[in-house]
């Protein structure tokens, strides 16, 4: 599992290989070869306990890797301490030093380097992010954003060759962290330095991060970018913790061109064998999986005006909840029970209620395929989780 | 009936300044009995005003010896408990090591033990290992019975830390040393002070322990106690409220600086 690996210049990748945690009988990380790219925004994404956090901490050297190198560049850090790394951390719930204003906080890591006159760097850092007029006070004074940026200040003053973020935004309410999302990404647009950030919330790793690595018990799931993730999930954890698929048991029947045929109950649906990762033999097993927002949904009595050519599936709708800018339909059909539609409301038709017998339909290019030998579950609980 | 009301609405405050009164009432009378000028041996009857004791405090053969050796061994029990305390403390919150939890109920109990049972124990193995009684046995005594006050007020303090502040401080190029004396001393130093007040107070006070243990050797305390068998002379109250002043004075202060500084953040 690497990105790319051509080189981008000298100093700030940071290559993991082969590397490995172990507590005891406990596999926290299994063998793990990563490279993220400098000046990247890389985020590695996953539920509580999958070892993200670990993998983060044995980058910044907090962490004794059982196996394994850290490379910063060219540089092998693996047996470097903490504080002798390039590289700095924002840590969860931020760990502000309690008994220094927020001016001292900042110049922290510059004194312990020896730097003599750190006032207009820590100043300049301070306006950076927005809290000049704060130096004076102590961090209990400041409200949970300023706080977060005050991490962030401490941390980028030191120019570090890659900066680490734990869960930054967590302990940050819903508004504020959208608002801290965007402002991340704005910092490190402008200092070009390389990110990565360990989250468990879906959407912030979409947003923020350039390329997102899913963990998952130990293990990188899959790694890319966050439109590739979510259009072509590998597994079903992937398919299942990144937004919502709805996956499908189906056999696979004939090969037509590109496309697979599989037969899901009495249903004939059109899989294109590209997107397709699970063996795909005559008779196998596979799960066809589709996305919620890639559905249509038509009143049975439209069928004949669903064009010809897409995947169709009949049933009834067992609930529909309007939120506005969109209505959540949940359809029970004979090859699966509760398939999610989400529909735009431009024009509702107020047929659609829930008992009614209707036809789902998507472009055949929008399915994917996944090895049926998975549990079709895994992620959802994780997901539920995690938000 | 407005009587009853008023009484509903101050029962409080009345109620605390009755505590209060009953609390520093010992203290006035020692002060008020520190200008008196008895007649015979004992201060017990108010005679007449007088600050003679406050002009002569070591006029009294003995006693000055007795307060300065007291002092002197409270400083260094002080120290020596707080010092040991301290790395106690950590190692209990910070380090899983074997018997661990048996450590940390062990601790606690010279506190428990009888303090005279102590006193005539501890008397018993000096005797036994042939030492020679006076400042030493006194000073290894006091340390002994100041740790486990140490460890607890530190460690209190200590589990409350949390330990990502020293990996900051790491991740932000502070090696040990450093990360110990920038972030982890400063933020333990309430916990410590507060260990180290209580060790001074307990090790200057302490009488019975220091009595099995002392040898010919005497102390405040046993100086006060020697002398009430043949009479008190006033410079006791002097020094005791002498003591006092200084105490409040500790407070005034370390109250004061405490609001500035809040007053300058805000």
């Amino acid at each position: 599992m690497k990105t790319t690996t051509n080189a981008t210049g000298p100093g700030g990748d940071v290559r993991l290989a082969g590397i490995s945690k172990t507590y005891g009988s406990f596999t926290a990380v299994h063998p793990l070869d990563l490279t993220v790219p400098q000046g990247s925004f890389f985020a590695l994404l996953g539920a509580s306990g999958c070892g993200k956090t670990t993998t983060l901490r044995m980058i910044a050297g907090l962490e004794e890797p059982s196996a394994g190198t850290v490379h910063l560049g060219d540089q092998d850090v693996t047996a470097l301490p903490p504080y002798k790394r390039p590289v700095n951390t924002v840590f969860q719930s931020y760990a502000l030093f309690p008994h220094l204003d927020i001016f001292e906080n900042v110049a922290f890591g510059l004194r312990r380097r020896g730097v003599k006159s750190v006032k207009k760097q820590v100043e300049e850092m301070l306006d950076l992010v927005q809290l000049g007029e704060q130096a004076r006070k102590k961090p209990h004074q400041l409200s949970g954003g300023q706080q977060q940026r005050v991490a962030v200040a401490r941390a980028l003053i030191n120019h570090p060759k890659v900066l680490l973020l734990d869960e930054p935004l967590g302990a940050l309410d819903l508004k504020l962290r959208r608002q801290m999302q965007l402002e991340l990404k704005r910092i490190q647009t402008e200092v070009g330095i390389t990110f990565v950030h360990v989250t468990h919330d879906q959407e912030e790793a979409m947003t923020m991060a350039d390329t997102v690595a899913v963990m998952n018990g130990g293990r990188v799931e899959q790694l890319g970018a966050p439109a590739d993730l979510y259009e072509n999930p590998r597994t079903t954890f992937v398919a299942n913790f990144l937004g919502t698929s709805n996956l499908i048991e189906a056999e696979v029947g004939a090969r037509d061109g590109d496309d697979l045929v599989v037969k899901a109950a009495g249903d004939k649906l059109l899989l294109p064998a590209g997107r397709c990762s699970a063996p795909a033999g005559t008779g196998g097993k596979v799960l066809v999986g589709v996305r919620p927002e890639k559905i249509g949904i038509a009143h049975a009595d439209e069928a004949g005006a669903v064009p010809e050519g897409r995947n169709r599936l009949t049933g009834t709708i067992a609930a529909t909840s309007f939120i506005g800018v969109s209505t959540q339909y949940v359809v029970d059909c004979e090859a699966c029970p509760g398939v999610e539609v989400y529909v735009q409301n431009i024009d509702r038709d107020p047929r659609l209620v829930p008992g009614a017998d209707v036809v789902l339909h998507w472009n055949p290019a929008h399915t994917f395929g996944l090895d049926a030998a998975q549990d079709i579950d895994a992620g959802l609980a994780e997901e539920e989780a995690a938000r | 009936m407005a009587f009853v009301n008023w009484l509903k609405r101050n029962l409080v405050v009345i109620a605390g300044l009755l505590t209060l009164g009953y609390l520093l009432l010992p203290n006035v009378v020692v002060t008020v009995f520190s200008f008196n000028k008895p007649n015979g041996r004992f201060n017990y009857t108010w005679q007449r005003f007088s600050t003679d004791a406050w002009k002569d405090p070591c006029g009294v053969a003995g006693m000055c010896d007795s307060l300065a050796l007291s002092l002197q061994i409270a400083l260094w029990a002080t120290l020596g408990a707080t010092a040991l305390g301290t790395m106690i403390a950590f190692a209990l919150v910070r380090y899983r090591f074997r018997a661990r939890g048996a450590v940390n109920s062990l601790i606690f109990l010279p506190m428990a033990m009888p303090e005279v049972v102590m006193a005539a124990s501890l008397l018993t193995l000096f005797l036994n290992m042939g030492a020679r009684l006076g400042f030493w046995t006194v000073l290894i005594a006091h340390i002994m019975f100041c740790l486990s006050f140490v460890v607890i007020a530190v460690k209190a303090r200590v589990m409350s830390m949390d330990p990502r502040l020293e990996q900051a401080a790491q991740d932000l190029y502070a090696g040990p040393f450093q990360t110990f004396v920038r972030v982890t001393l400063p933020i333990a130093a309430p916990g410590i002070a507060a260990g180290a007040l209580l060790a001074f107070a307990l090790s200057f006070d302490d009488f019975i322990i220091t009595n099995f243990n002392a040898g010919s050797t005497v102390t405040f305390p046993m100086f006060v106690w020697g002398s009430a068998q043949r009479g008190t002379p006033v410079q006791i109250n002097v020094i005791g409220t002498a003591m006092f002043v200084v105490a409040v004075l500790f407070v005034l202060v370390s109250m004061a600086v405490g609001n500035r500084r809040k007053r300058r953040v805000a």
